[in-house]
């Protein structure tokens, strides 16, 4: 048992040993010697840790409001128990579905259908940086990248807000209620403050898993592994690192995959500083 | 007595109706609750209809090639029309085994020793420190991982079925050492010191005692591991790599898996491009009527553990 525990931390530490031996050398590595025609690692490593922190970032924009409200549908404002169980199991589902399912949906369903209203952005806000310039034709955007990615992470992060608001003491409710408050000022009096650290964990945890979100966005986005960009309608747009690692590996040999296991490290470094807070937030507002 | 007399309804003296409408919320008031309550009801759509978005999709497109040949056939010398995902759907069934075989013993005794032998000692701090950290690995990293492990051993360039499965137990060997760390948590103290009073060593406490009760839950917890990387794309498309044909060898060669096969039938289409598209929908459908099926299992387990513990 005792050696069951041991093996489980060597794991971990055995992942960071293949990693930085394998992609250590990346760090020196010139040109010429890296994929993308990159001059050097970091000019290499740079774009696409943007582009990941970019789309991650959109994904998150897009999904906290609606995490929340579900997370609220499914504690506060849930008219039975089994209604809140019943969107407890549709959130576990949506988490359950591959990324390459949602990859082949965002890219053949998703992306042709919001190519029409890139148009419109483009038409009526095209004075702001993140909409101006042609619009893809293929609506193969970071937007649309950043959709896929925020369905993918809504069901964790409405996980942890739910579990928060879970946790807001009945007499609080109460109280609020015997003030004479309605439903709304209830949540935002008693509610909300409690959870407030729920919900920024949970943001970071989902924005944890959007960092590493590999095949959805591989598949969905048309991407310029040099690019940094904020459009995020043009058909030129920044690639991420998980992306950038899974579309190149396949092809790549010698020191092009040293310096793709480089930037998996690079990933790796960014996703475990964000969940680390994540869960020091969780655990300050005494979650699991 | 006293939560009794406070689910009471109100007593109303004569004039609580007068008090009862002046403190009726004022029309600016109503109007944020009701529109709050609309976002609310919006937020479950904006849910639940890309779930029904994409469940329909692969209804839709897939289901045109879900027919007998897609089952028995591989996709061996297929151009176009035809083929199936014999090889890829094998390849799924043998990896995730696999990986189920490395990662279920492995983190089941990694979490008997958390919570029956280790109270707070360094080695647990250090595990669940570890596990933590493990947790928020890429799944693409895990695969990279397993790459690197294997060219260090194997020399580079390697791609095998047992690789992919390293990958995925580097990504299922927390999930199941938490989640069983949970369950065994969940049974009750007294059971664990009724045996030990009785003179049974630890280990017999834990084999006869702790473990069948908590059976259920450690299940529900292996099958919820299982049905987490079943759909894996990224580190089987490194490590594992990609074949047209049959492969039974987990340490030989290639193996196809499904998500795999999902993704290079959308990557790598020939002329027909609808075949591949078809085939790539009806990989998805198979894929997910996989995961539910696993979802609906788990689930259909936990509730003996919840009764077990109202029992006591």
């Amino acid at each position: 048992m005792m050696a069951a525990a041991s093996a489980v931390a060597l794991v971990l530490v055995g992942v960071l040993v293949f990693l930085a031996v394998n992609g250590g050398p990346a760090v020196t590595a010139g040109e010429g010697e890296l994929p993308a025609h990159a001059k050097n690692f970091l000019a290499l490593a740079g774009p696409l840790a943007f582009g990941s922190l970019w789309v991650a970032v959109i994904a998150l924009a897009l999904a906290s409001l609606p995490a929340v409200g579900v997370a609220l549908a499914a504690t506060i404002y849930a008219p039975s128990p089994r209604f809140g169980r019943f969107l407890g199991a549709v959130l576990d589902l949506l988490a359950a579905v591959p990324s390459v399912v949602f990859g082949l949906w965002g890219l053949m369903v998703l992306a042709p259908a919001v190519v029409p209203g890139y148009e419109w952005a483009h038409a009526h806000l095209g004075w702001l940086p993140f909409f101006s310039g042609e619009p893809s034709v293929t609506g193969r955007t970071v937007l649309t990248a950043g959709m896929v990615v925020a369905v993918m992470i809504l069901p964790i992060m409405a996980a942890i807000c739910r579990e928060s608001f879970a946790l807001t003491p009945p007499a609080l409710i109460e109280a609020a209620y015997a003030l004479g408050a309605t439903r709304w000022e209830m949540v935002r009096a008693a509610v909300l403050p409690v959870a407030r650290s729920g919900i920024v964990a949970g943001g970071m945890l989902g924005l944890g898993r959007a960092l590493g979100e590999t095949m959805a966005v591989a598949m969905v986005l048309s991407a310029t592994p040099s690019l940094i960009s904020f459009n995020v309608i043009s058909a030129e747009n920044p690639s991420t690192i998980a992306a950038f690692i899974a579309s190149t590996f396949p092809e790549s040999t010698g020191a092009e995959v040293s310096a793709l296991i480089g930037l998996g490290l690079v990933l790796f470094a960014i996703s475990l500083v964000v969940s680390l807070v994540g869960r020091r937030i969780a655990k300050q507002g005494g979650l699991r | 007595m006293t939560a009794t007399l406070t689910r009471q309804a109100p007593q109303h003296a004569p004039d609580a109706a007068a008090t009862l409408a002046a403190s009726t919320p004022s029309w600016s008031r109503r109007a944020k609750n009701r529109a709050a309550s609309a976002a609310v009801v919006a937020a479950v759509a904006l849910t639940a209809v890309p779930l029904a978005l994409v469940i329909w999709a692969a209804v839709e497109r897939g289901s045109a090639r879900l027919d007998l040949t897609l089952f028995t056939h591989s996709m061996r010398g297929v151009v176009g029309q035809g083929g199936g995902l014999l090889h890829a759907l094998t390849g799924t069934l043998i990896i995730t085994g696999a990986t189920a075989i490395i990662s279920i013993p492995l983190g089941l005794a990694a979490a008997i020793y958390l919570t029956e032998y280790a109270g707070g000692n360094k080695l647990a701090a250090i595990t669940r420190r570890a596990v933590d950290i493990m947790v928020s690995i890429p799944s693409i990293v895990a695969g990279l991982a397993a790459y690197a492990l294997f060219s260090l051993i194997l020399g580079p360039g390697t791609r095998s079925g047992l690789a992919g499965a390293v990958a995925l137990a580097m990504i299922m060997i927390p999930v199941v050492v938490r989640s069983s760390e949970e369950v065994l948590r969940l049974v009750p103290a007294d059971l664990r010191e009724a045996g030990l009073a009785l003179g049974s060593p630890r280990w017999r406490v834990i084999r006869k005692i702790v473990l069948p009760t908590a059976l259920p839950g450690l299940t529900a917890g292996a099958v919820l591991g299982v049905a987490r990387v079943i759909g894996e794309t990224a580190p089987l498309l490194l490590v594992a790599g990609f074949t047209d044909a049959m492969n039974y060898n987990l340490a030989d060669g290639r193996m196809a898996t499904l998500p795999v096969f999902i993704y290079t039938q959308w990557s790598s289409k020939g002329l027909d491009t609808a075949a591949y598209d078809q085939r790539a929908w009806a990989g998805a459908l198979v894929l997910m009527a996989v995961v539910v099926v696993l979802q609906l299992a788990a689930r259909a387990l936990p509730p003996q553990i919840a009764k077990l513990r109202r029992n006591r």
